[in-house]
């Protein structure tokens, strides 16, 4: 018999104990944090609130909320909660949206996240056995590592093969046989398409399952990851400022990632108004981390929009359910007053027959926002007369305005010409200076 | 026997064509007629060659997409009058024109015209049985 769970007695606790367990850590992650980094006083403080307010988890939305700007201020030292000789480690965020975040890591911390992503692994149905091709990043982003830590805990044979190179990543999965892939899945969708280039086909590798995440996907593209690798494909979850991947992952039921809610608390709040949203509600996941050492977030702004499920899970597990990020609330774009996501272009993209490599334009021309599409034309769509191609990108323009109620220019473009990712896709760009 | 045609997917900007064109001489094919058709967006080069098999693999290579067509190739007297003959005959025959392009021939007094319709085999045995000559691959 397979095993489901790698610490079955905490991922199937009753919640009752979950609760008790996250109130006792959570008293004592305040105070730990209050008595040891100042920034954090300061804000409790300036809240009224103290560390004897804070008896459980029902005192959680008393504390104030952290956001990126907080850790930017905070950069380097400022949120650390330990003596730097305690750390072992250090993680950042790529620095794409502004001055980049360092998280510190105790070897508790690191043993306590690898845990973490065993976790995914196992429900991904990985056991020794298995060889895990860990394709994501090594280095400062926390991919690679998170990953590669997780898969020794299981015992799994490990390619650290790092990101990139395809040739030498399909040769290896080829030769060594493995069987869990582990990348972001725009590169998975990539791999895909290298290997059917090669002539292979889906059976001939070993692959089983592929566990994905640090970029947004659809339900579209998983179903085009699994036909083209012939694997089944789990979502995982995590930011560098709580920990890395593995803050949450997907169970075989393939609904909702489960949290780890021995170490995270999981709250949605409304974006605008702070103010925390009942379950079943869309609005911003919030994280407290509550048994982090190094760098304790407490009621951190992740900026992901998403819906938190209680509702009973097969798997056996008992920790909360998240959706997948429908968005953020940060990398949505107002076009023409209309709240549009990349991840809404893509799912048309999909549908109608496209691959999901694009680039979406935002400007504003003559105080009237412009937006533009551009997308690779697929072999089989391409033929000698102008008029077939148009009207291609007629079709694609008009399912594009169905589905987010304004229209696009989109544009179609050679294959293989939009820069591809094997780290994290740019897949918009805003060119509007507003002032 | 209607000749092949290859047409590649052109964007609008700098250097597309050239690396058509050197693709095309590094295989060492003789192009024998061309035409553009362009939109704001891109443009569609369609190629007539002495070795479509040899250029499409080229093309192919350096990512160019690139599709193959039949078109029906016909020499048509170099005077005026004789393409009007050509376009009232198949305008007859309800068969519809998708485009055309003409181009010259060596041999003196007769020019050829390309022509691009749903079904090129009725096309041809309408033409031949016209009078029209039509042409085979092979004669390039």
């Amino acid at each position: 018999m397979e095993r489901r769970y790698y610490q079955p007695e905490i991922e199937t606790m009753p919640l009752e104990k979950l609760r008790a367990l996250q109130s006792e850590r959570l008293v004592r992650q305040v105070r730990h944090v209050y008595e040891n980094v100042p920034y954090y006083r300061a804000k409790m403080q300036e809240k009224g609130v103290t560390p004897d307010d804070i008896r459980g988890l029902e005192d959680l939305p008393k504390l104030p909320f952290l956001s990126k700007a907080d850790l930017r201020d905070g950069y380097p030292y400022g949120l650390l909660a330990v003596p730097l000789s305690d750390c072992v480690r250090i993680h950042s965020t790529s620095g794409t949206t502004g001055k980049r975040v360092v998280a510190f890591y105790t070897q508790n911390d690191v043993d306590l996240w690898e845990d973490c992503v065993a976790r995914a692994i196992v429900a991904a149905g990985g056991t020794r056995d298995d060889v895990v091709q860990v394709c994501y990043g090594y280095g400062l982003f926390t991919g690679g590592s998170g990953l590669h830590g997780g898969s020794h805990k299981v015992g799994c044979l490990t390619l650290p093969m790092s990101s990139g190179n395809t040739e030498r990543q399909i040769q290896f999965m080829m030769d060594l046989g493995s069987t869990i892939l582990c990348c972001t899945p725009s590169y998975a969708a990539y791999i895909g398409e290298s290997l059917k280039e090669r002539g292979y086909k889906p059976g001939d590798n070993k692959l089983k399952a592929g566990i994905f995440g640090a970029e947004p996907w659809t339900e579209e593209m998983r179903r085009d990851i699994e036909a083209s690798l012939g694997i089944k494909a789990f979502d995982i979850y995590g930011l560098t400022e709580t920990s890395g991947p593995g803050v949450a992952f997907e169970c075989e039921e393939q609904r909702g990632m489960h949290i780890n809610e021995d170490h995270f608390i999981a709250e949605i709040i409304d974006p605008d108004t702070g103010e925390v949203l009942p379950e079943g509600s869309k609005g911003e996941l919030v994280f407290t981390s509550i048994t982090k050492e190094a760098f304790p977030l407490l009621r951190y702004r992740t900026r992901d929009i998403c819906v938190l499920s209680r509702e009973k899970c097969s798997c056996g597990r008992t920790h909360v359910r998240m959706s997948k990020p429908m968005g953020r609330s940060d990398d949505m774009l107002i076009i023409r007053g209309v709240n549009v996501f990349p991840s809404q272009i893509e799912t048309v993209l999909l549908n109608e027959g496209y691959t999901p490599n694009y680039q979406i334009v935002v400007d504003r021309v003559n105080n009237s926002d412009t937006l533009d599409v551009y997308v690779e034309l697929p072999p089989e769509k391409f033929s000698d007369t102008v008029r077939e191609v148009s009207q291609w990108e007629k079709s694609l323009a008009s399912a594009i305005t169905t589905m987010l109620g304004i229209k696009p220019i989109v544009h179609l473009v050679s294959p293989k010409t939009i820069t591809r990712s094997e780290g994290k896709a740019v897949r918009v760009v805003d060119k509007r200076k507003l002032v | 026997m209607a000749i092949r045609q290859l047409s590649a997917f052109l964007e609008n900007k700098p250097g597309a064509l050239v690396a058509v064109t050197e693709a095309l001489s590094r295989a060492g094919v003789d192009m024998r007629a061309l035409s553009v058709a362009d939109t704001q967006d891109f443009g569609i080069l369609r190629l007539i060659v002495n070795d479509p098999d040899a250029a499409h693999d080229a093309l192919t290579r350096e990512g160019i997409l690139t599709a193959e067509n039949p078109v029906v190739a016909v020499g048509v007297p170099d005077k005026p009058g004789a393409l009007t003959n050509l376009v009232k005959l198949l305008a007859g025959e309800e068969i519809n024109i998708e485009y055309l392009y003409a181009f010259l021939s060596p041999v003196k007094g007769r020019a050829f015209v390309a022509l691009r319709v749903a079904d090129a085999e009725k096309a041809e045995s309408i033409l031949s049985a016209a009078g029209f000559e039509t042409v085979s691959e092979g004669a390039f």
